[in-house]
């Protein structure tokens, strides 16, 4: 297992260290430090994909973030990774890796008849399937994911863990390239706290593969050197493997740092990734350069490479690309290609230089090592499908938009390194709020001003040459520094490299004219990833799609996982070409995070299973789980639902203790009831504002019911307060809305009323409430507590007693849910297990039976209450209900006003009445919508909803709750419940209060 | 994430928050004096605005503290804040 396409010499690989991978189900060999790409290519393989829609052979384009094709699942079983670009996997030993997109096989070419398959997709495919008959659709869709060749998820529970670091600092640079690192080194020898992060491997981005020299050092001594320094520094934190994925507002950076992946698995400890949020005081971008493609006719042959990427291939990774290459470019950059192709012994066969008068240093330098220059000129077309075999090279005419007649010439090749200019990635600056521009000399878009305290430097500002690198990212560094009160050190810029800064010398050519005889733009291949040529987006242009970002959506262009890295640059160009208009006007499609992939896990962190959300117990769960309850959540609540006996259904167990708290006597935690202690001389007035009825006149001993409304009028809570002195209630609210009523009277006090004096406090967790209910309740009270007197007369419904229950001091208030006779004891929450004991010991000669919140519902829907966020929707007011007699005439309160608004006021509203179902034997559905005939067909207007709906045992019948248009002027009259499957079920309207009208059971 | 200024505790990052929207709107003194327009404009209309903006914030997991900060709400940047009641201000 040789690696045959590997160099003998240089390079930043580990050759004594190989390392056994396996690609698409064969065993290769690589070293220490490749990444799977390299390996692959040391190993010969360029051919690693099938593009998703043609089925065209495809091979690796590029080195970093923007690779299109060499799209791989890596691993197996539960740590699988979907969607991962080998230009960015470290190879370990043991690693697995398969292409995704090569349905139905590598080897197999019967797809890619593709005259037939691509007439099938043209641009717009989706959104011209969808127009069809739904029912194709279906068929579609199962051949395009087959096709797609999309990643697979893990199917099985992620074994690893994940975290999530803080961290503040004065610079954080993104990236580690020679600019990103000058100015960490600036900051930092300023004094300031410098997190620098990159997201390769190893710091030094192109450092790693430079040809110049820095302070008269190679490029990689000189990287050495500095990261030493940087590391001797304390307040400066260099994170490899990091992307900075995430800029966002007031200098919020997200950064996923991947620990363990690049390690065998044998090897790998701890967290397998971090994600840093960073807030930032000043940031510095160094995010370099991406090079763009040029769009030629079978610009996609495997052997068809970025010369950037053949440049990092061949001097970082020490692996020949080929044998015998053509460079195209329109710029001088690619002759750096030229000249580290030949150091590595390979030839070149020409260079196809779309500039009439090509001209630039590592031009020149590249001419004194002999080249075949054809100036002018452009690869028109690409012989060879599963290799390059040759180009086919044509003279441009003088616009570049034709050719000068129509004589080609043939080149023999194997590979070919393109380079159509550099895109500043300008990724983080867009997410930060910047508008980038364009720039017509570099043919780019680079950032505009700055939106936040942020700095870009190098590439990623349009500066390509090194020199310009290494003293703008100083700058920036000292700069920032300085800006956080760090005063720079007096130490000088390094020394610029052995180039000087030369002139960029671009000719833009966006799209290469078509070879003779061929379609406009057919196989000029812009997304390689989805297979969009520059047809399509000629097509979008003819069709009237004219927004970048409608093309976008129209042909797919970047919706792959590169999201348009290589591609969209000269997508939008030929589109502002097409449309007669420039590139600044057509603008960008936005740059949206994350710049790369982020894993799920990573977001995640340990935000997963039991800590995902809290989980509230009452002190008295313990007990509930030791005898048999089924639970129930309510909002973060576990409640006790219902206590099955053994061998009993859910029906027959609520029936059981519903007979128990109507004939004898039952009990029901009510701790997870909202509580709010409020206090001060202006309490009532409060209560009075925020309450539809009068609280000037409770007596200090009483409880009230109260009713919350918005101030649109609409029902938003409500529950019982006691009145514990002259200036000190104690409030109950709905358990889920607990929460929300303190936020809300927190508002009204700080914002609208600063001057009333009360104090509210949360008391939820302090009590434990406990409620006892049934005709039997007073005697059981009366056995657990002797220093209160129960008479009916002393202690009368809707009042409290403070004494002592089971030797604990309680406070017992005679309230009731459910329409019986009933008191609540509430004690601190530690003593809570011990007073349910003595509660139940003392109940158990009357038979007393816990009852959970089914029973509750049961219990109290018999007699009508209403549960807000159940029966009520936030549309409902008190009227609506039924519940004028709460509502004060002469006070005003929150939301009165809006009684009197046309729409509040309408007779037509939907209001609760009861429904009795036909079938004596069917609950009917909650939800379940209302229509007033038997016969219907969709779309028709409903009148109203099921809202609460169970099996009364008093009763011995189903009762519903429902709101319904008029529905108290049509009380007796049937209506139709739809029951979800087509048929209706008829119910009739009744009074909404089922049991005991007169309330006299309460009052026992 | 914005970094909020809290008058009461410094800055704090905004999950620490909740917003109330717009600050500055007056509930009509006499509700009963009011056309029935006048009232739904005091509980419905918002302005909407592109740039400097009074906002109500409450510091929830904090100091459960009300108070304004202005926003610029084209680029988030914040102006100040002021607490509840101070000199000039309209909650
Ligand atoms: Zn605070």
């Amino acid at each position: 297992m040789t690696q045959p396409a590997r160099l003998r010499h240089g390079g930043r690989i580990n050759r004594d260290r190989p390392v056994a991978f396996t690609f698409n189900g064969r065993q290769y060999l690589g070293c220490e430090g490749d990444t799977l790409a390299s390996a692959l290519l040391a190993n010969g393989v360029h051919m690693v994909a099938r593009s998703w829609k043609y089925h065209r052979p495809r091979g690796i384009v590029g080195a970093g973030a923007e690779e299109p094709n060499a799209i791989v699942q890596l691993g197996e079983g539960s740590r699988t990774v979907p969607n991962a670009r080998a230009t960015q996997v470290e190879i370990h030993e043991g690693l697995i890796a398969r292409s995704v997109n090569c349905w139905p096989g590598l080897e197999f070419d019967l797809l890619s008849l593709n005259g037939l398959f691509s007439r099938l997709l043209p641009a717009g495919f989706y959104y011209k399937t969808f127009m069809w008959p739904k029912s194709f659709w279906r068929h579609y869709e199962h051949f395009i994911r087959k096709a797609a060749g999309l990643g697979e998820a893990p199917t099985e529970r992620d074994p690893d863990y994940y975290e999530k670091f803080n961290a503040h600092c004065d610079v954080l640079v993104a990236g580690a390239g020679p600019a990103g690192l000058t100015a960490a080194l600036a900051a930092a020898r300023s004094g300031a706290r410098v997190i620098i992060a990159d997201e390769q491997s190893e710091p030094g981005g192109s450092l790693l593969h430079a040809r110049e020299s820095i302070d008269g050092l190679p490029a990689v001594s000189w990287l050495r050197r500095t990261l030493a320094e940087l590391a001797a520094i304390p307040d400066v934190r260099v994170l490899a493997r990091s992307t900075v994925f995430g800029y966002h507002d007031h200098n919020f950076l997200a950064i996923a740092e991947r620990l363990t992946d690049h390690l065998a698995e044998d090897r790998r400890r701890g967290p397998r990734e971090r994600i840093w949020r960073v807030r930032a005081k000043q940031v510095i971008l160094a995010t370099g350069a991406c090079e763009r493609p040029l769009v030629f006719t079978n610009n996609d042959r495997p052997g068809v490479m970025l010369a950037s990427a053949i440049s990092i291939y061949t001097r970082r990774y020490a692996v020949r690309t080929g044998n015998n290459a053509v460079i195209f470019t329109n710029n001088d950059s690619a002759y750096a290609t030229v000249l580290d192709l030949l150091d590595a012994g390979v030839r070149v066969a020409a260079v196809v230089d779309a500039r009439e008068q090509p001209r630039g240093p590592h031009l020149e330098a590249a001419r004194q090592r002999g080249i075949n220059l054809m100036a002018g000129s452009a690869i028109v077309d690409v012989r060879g499908r599963r290799r390059v075999q040759a180009a086919v090279v044509a003279s441009l005419g003088a616009d570049a938009n034709g050719l000068r007649g129509n004589d080609t010439t043939v080149v023999d090749c194997d590979l070919i390194g393109v380079s159509g200019g550099h895109s500043p990635v300008v990724h983080l600056y867009a997410q930060s709020g910047g508008r980038p521009l364009f720039d017509e000399g570099l043919a780019a878009f680079v950032p505009g001003p700055a939106v936040q305290t942020q700095r870009s430097v190098g590439g990623c500002r349009g500066s390509f040459a090194l020199a310009d690198c290494l003293r703008e990212g100083y700058e920036a560094g000292t700069a920032a520094a300085r800006e956080t009160g760090h005063d720079a050190a007096a130490t000088l810029p390094p020394g610029p490299g052995t180039l000087e800064r030369h002139d960029y010398t671009l000719r833009p050519l966006w799209r290469v004219p078509d070879p003779p005889g061929h379609a406009r733009g057919a196989r000029q291949f812009l997304d390689l990833q989805n297979d969009v040529s520059a047809s399509d987006v000629l097509l979008a242009a003819r069709e009237g799609y004219h927004s970048v970002e409608h093309v976008k959506r129209y042909t797919a262009l970047g919706f792959g996982t590169d999201q348009g890295k290589l591609g969209n640059i000269n997508g939008l160009a030929i589109l502002a070409q097409a449309l007669g208009q420039d590139i600044a006007a057509t603008g960008t499609t936005t740059f949206r995070p994350n710049y790369t992939p982020v894993t799920f896990g990573a977001i995640a962190g340990r935000d997963l299973g039991d800590l995902f959300e809290p989980i509230r117990l009452t002190a008295l769960h313990a007990w509930h789980v030791e005898h048999g309850a089924e639970f129930e959540n309510v909002g973060q609540w576990k409640r006790p639902w219902y206590y099955p006996k053994p061998g009993e259904s859910m029906h027959e167990a609520v029936r059981r203790e519903c007979h128990a708290a109507r004939n004898a006597v039952a009990m029901m935690d009510a701790s997870t009831l909202g509580k709010i202690d409020i206090q001060g001389p202006d309490a009532a007035e409060f209560l009075n504002r925020v309450y539809t009825n009068n609280w000037h006149t409770l007596k200090v001993g009483q409880c009230r019911y109260g009713l919350m409304l918005r101030e649109d009028g609409m029902v938003m809570d409500d529950g019982v307060t006691s009145r514990l002195g002259e200036n000190h209630f104690y409030m109950t609210t709905t358990t889920g809305g607990a929460a929300r009523v303190y936020a809300w009277l927190e508002r009204w006090l700080q914002t609208e009323w600063p001057e009333l004096k009360v104090y509210l406090t949360s008391v939820t967790d302090h009590w434990a409430t406990i409620a006892v209910v049934g005709p039997r309740s007073r005697e059981v009270m009366k056995g657990v507590c002797g220093d209160i007197d129960f008479g009916a007369a002393s202690f009368p419904f809707m009042s409290f007693r403070d004494g002592t229950v089971a030797e604990v001091a309680a406070r017992v208030a005679r309230i009731s849910f459910s329409g019986e006779l009933a008191y609540e004891v509430s004690v601190p929450a530690d003593y809570a297990r011990h007073v349910w004991k003595a509660l139940m010991a003392a109940g158990a000669p009357h038979g007393i039976t816990p009852y959970g919140t089914e029973a509750m519902h049961v219990l109290r829907a018999e007699k009508g209450y209403i549960i807000v966020g159940q029966d009520t929707d936030g549309s409902l007011t008190p009227q609506d209900l039924g519940m004028e007699w709460i509502v004060s005439k002469t006070k005003d309160f929150i939301g009165r006003r809006s009684f009197a608004r046309a729409d509040t006021a309408r007779p037509d509203r939907k209001q609760l009445v009861g429904l009795q179902s036909a079938d004596p034997a069917l609950v009917l559905p909650e939800g379940g919508q209302i229509v007033d005939r038997p016969q219907w067909t969709a779309p028709v207007q409903t009148t109203g909803h099921v809202t609460s709906s169970y099996f009364s045992d008093a009763l011995g019948r189903p009762i519903a709750l429902a709101v319904l248009q008029s529905g108290r002027s049509r009380i007796g009259q049937t209506i139709y419940v739809t029951l979800g499957d087509g048929r209706v079920a008829p119910a009739t309207i009744t009074h909404p209060v089922f049991l005991d009208r007169e309330g006299k059971r309460q009052h026992g | 994430m914005l970094l909020i200024p809290c008058p009461w505790c410094g800055p704090r990052a905004e999950s620490e928050f909740a917003c109330g929207g717009e600050a500055g709107i007056v509930r009509p003194g006499a509700p009963d004096a009011v056309s029935d327009a006048e009232w739904a404009d005091y509980l419905f209309m918002r302005t909407n605005h592109r740039g400097l903006h009074r906002e109500q914030w409450w510091h929830a997991h904090g100091c459960r503290r009300w108070f304004i900060v202005r926003r610029d709400t084209v680029t988030c940047r914040i102006d100040g804040v002021e607490k509840m009641g101070s000199a000039g201000a309209a909650p």
